[in-house]
């Protein structure tokens, strides 16, 4: 178990660093010499002032050796500074990180639970209305662009009926604490975490409910119920937990796709978030604050997919850890 | 073929998705003719409500430009670049599957390390990142959408290559002496094919969303019109002109869920064996 970790935080590493090595070509790639970008962001462009950048952030060395700096910032959490936020990168990361972790992780436990749920009812009732209703539902919401549900959802529930906040994490100026505060931030997070949320659930439904009919037929069910099970315990005990492996592994493929959608979900609601930090970084062509954002994204995956790794051997006896 | 397209009309999903698709085409191949003037074009007053003058259906928006053109106009773009970098994803993953698995040992494992590589990466993070830095255009959407679905080719392709390389049909072909390429291209890549059409047909949708999200974002080629655009420039005022933002994404979503059930009909028809489980 222990060495199965060790094995892929190591892996983790690797890749992460890969990315940061690509991460640093981008930013080459960028547009304009970085030192007068950055000279011109900061709002001075005379030469001494150009020439100062070059040598404080080493652009004036060998090309690998700018690259082995850049890798050793990271490394010590240094994203580099944003001149139009005036503040560094990793700083903005940070404080905007926890309130994108509320959302994914609330989008993700929403579209994971309703998605199975359906699933499971869908494969229950294979061929009845319920099940051709939930499959239809499904097929809808897979095709939706997040945006604009997102916009659909504020046009309903905010505009119509007027029961829920459009944007923001919390009311501004309303100064309340404890069990009033966090009641306020749930108001202002369910219509994005139900966005997010809902285009996954989609996809879960349609997993689980395939999965589901797959596993029925196969001999282990039937031996169940020759030993005369129940119905119920065949279901829940035998055929969902062995459904519910692909489940898993979609969940891990998914975790890229759920930060991106993230990005839009946090645009629409104006959720004080990373995906947000990243559309303002867009808007302001400020690269070294959305390529740090994106290293930290792909972070954010590579730990998300050691997770699911983890629970996917959880739930699969099957698989040892010692492979 | 004929086979193909019998059990193709069978699936009722599939007949839909079709429907779907050819109407999208024929809006986004003849649309534009009859709407000569640019979508770009004031034509009424802004914020004209829809189905109150029979020349602007859809309404305005709050430049006053007829929200139906545009639409029409942005069935081109989306369509366009959905089938364009899907193709490009397909030239860039099939080559590197088929050699990942016809070759296997160290070829195979460092194909597939890179193959991993640009799979852990977020992939909408990827695209936005690429776009911006490209700056936005076409041609950079669709290269920046291309880089971010190849992967799932690769690997489908690789799969199917090792499956099929020790069939008795391919071992005879190496026997009698033919050139690697020759197999892959001749024996190996027509087998494998269907699972291919399968998944690109999801791609397709797939770069459309991609397309779109870019669009919505300001990352759409700022000389075209397209309905991620348009959902982008109506978000600030849904609370006085909801048409804006409405008519574009029900395009989009027709269109996505169109291409799904095509990707369903042809699973059916081409898989007929995996599609039978579940009915």
């Amino acid at each position: 178990m222990l060495s199965f970790v060790a094995q892929r935080v190591v892996k983790g590493v690797i890749v992460l660093l890969a990315i940061v090595v690509l991460n640093f070509f981008l930013i080459r790639l960028a547009p304009g010499d970085p030192a007068i970008v950055m000279a011109g962001e900061a709002g001075a462009s005379d030469q001494i002032f150009v020439k100062q950048l070059r040598e404080k952030f080493g652009l004036d060395k060998p090309l690998p050796e700018q690259l082995f700096i850049y890798v050793k910032g990271v490394a010590t959490l240094d994203l580099g500074f944003s001149f139009r936020q005036q503040a560094p990168v990793a700083k903005l990361i940070g404080e905007r990180l926890p309130a994108t972790l509320l959302l994914t992780l609330t989008a993700f436990a929403i579209s994971l639970t309703l998605g199975i749920l359906f699933g499971t009812f869908a494969a229950r009732f294979a061929g009845t209305f319920l099940d051709t209703g939930i499959t239809v539902f499904a097929l809808i919401f897979y095709a939706m662009p997040i945006f604009w549900v997102a916009l659909m959802g504020i046009l309903l529930f905010s505009v119509t009926f007027e029961w829920l906040p459009s944007f923001g994490y919390e009311t501004v100026g309303a100064n309340v604490t404890g069990l009033a505060h966090a009641v306020d931030v749930a108001k202002h997070l369910i219509m994005p975490a139900m966005t997010l949320g809902l285009f996954f659930m989609a996809t879960y439904t349609r997993m689980t409910r395939a999965s589901m009919l797959e596993v029925k037929r196969l001999d282990f069910v039937k031996t169940a119920r020759a030993k005369g099970l129940s119905d119920a315990v065949i279901q829940r005990r035998h055929v969902l937990r062995n459904a519910l492996l692909p489940v898993v592994t979609l969940a891990g493929v998914h975790s890229g796709t759920l930060i991106g959608g993230a990005v839009i979900t946090e645009t629409v609601f104006a959720w004080p978030g990373i995906g947000r930090l990243m559309y303002d970084a867009l808007l302001q062509r400020d690269y070294n604050l959305l390529l740090g954002v994106f290293v930290i994204c792909s972070a954010m995956v590579l730990i998300f997919n050691l997770i699911t790794d983890l629970v996917y051997r959880l739930v699969d006896p099957r698989i040892e850890f010692a492979s | 073929m004929k086979q193909f397209w019998k059990s193709m009309l069978k699936s009722p999903s599939g007949v839909i998705g079709l429907i779907i698709l050819l109407f999208a085409i024929s809006v986004a191949v003849f649309g534009p003719m009859l709407f000569p003037n640019s979508p770009w074009r004031m034509v009424q007053r802004p914020f004209l409500p829809p189905f109150t003058l029979g020349a602007v259906p859809l309404g305005t928006d709050a430049l006053g430009r007829d929200v139906f053109a545009g639409m029409i106009f942005g069935a081109r773009v989306s369509l366009l670049v959905g089938l364009v970098s899907t193709l490009v994803a397909l030239l860039v993953g099939v080559p590197i599957g088929a050699m990942a698995g016809y070759f296997g040992g160290k070829v195979d494992d460092a194909l597939m390390r890179f193959t991993e590589f640009f799979q852990t990466i977020p992939s909408f993070a990827l695209a936005i990142v690429l776009v911006a830095i490209l700056q936005p255009s076409i041609y950079s959407i669709v290269a920046s959408i291309a880089v971010v679905s190849w992967p799932p080719v690769a690997r489908l392709v690789r799969g199917e290559v090792l499956s099929l390389r020790t069939r008795e049909y391919v071992q005879a072909a190496v026997v009698t002496g033919q050139s690697n390429s020759w197999i892959i291209l001749r024996e190996i890549l027509p087998n494998a094919l269907s699972p291919v059409i399968v998944l690109a047909s999801l791609m397709v949708a797939t770069a459309i969303l991609l397309e779109s999200s870019l669009a919505f974002l300001g990352l759409g080629d700022p000389n075209l019109i397209s309905w991620g655009y348009m959902v982008g420039a109506g978000r600030t005022v849904i609370r006085q002109a909801w048409w804006i933002t409405v008519f574009p994404g029900v395009a989009i979503l027709i269109s996505v869920l169109g291409l799904n059930l095509i990707g369903e009909g042809l699973n059916d028809a081409l898989n007929p064996r995996l599609s039978r489980e579940g009915r």
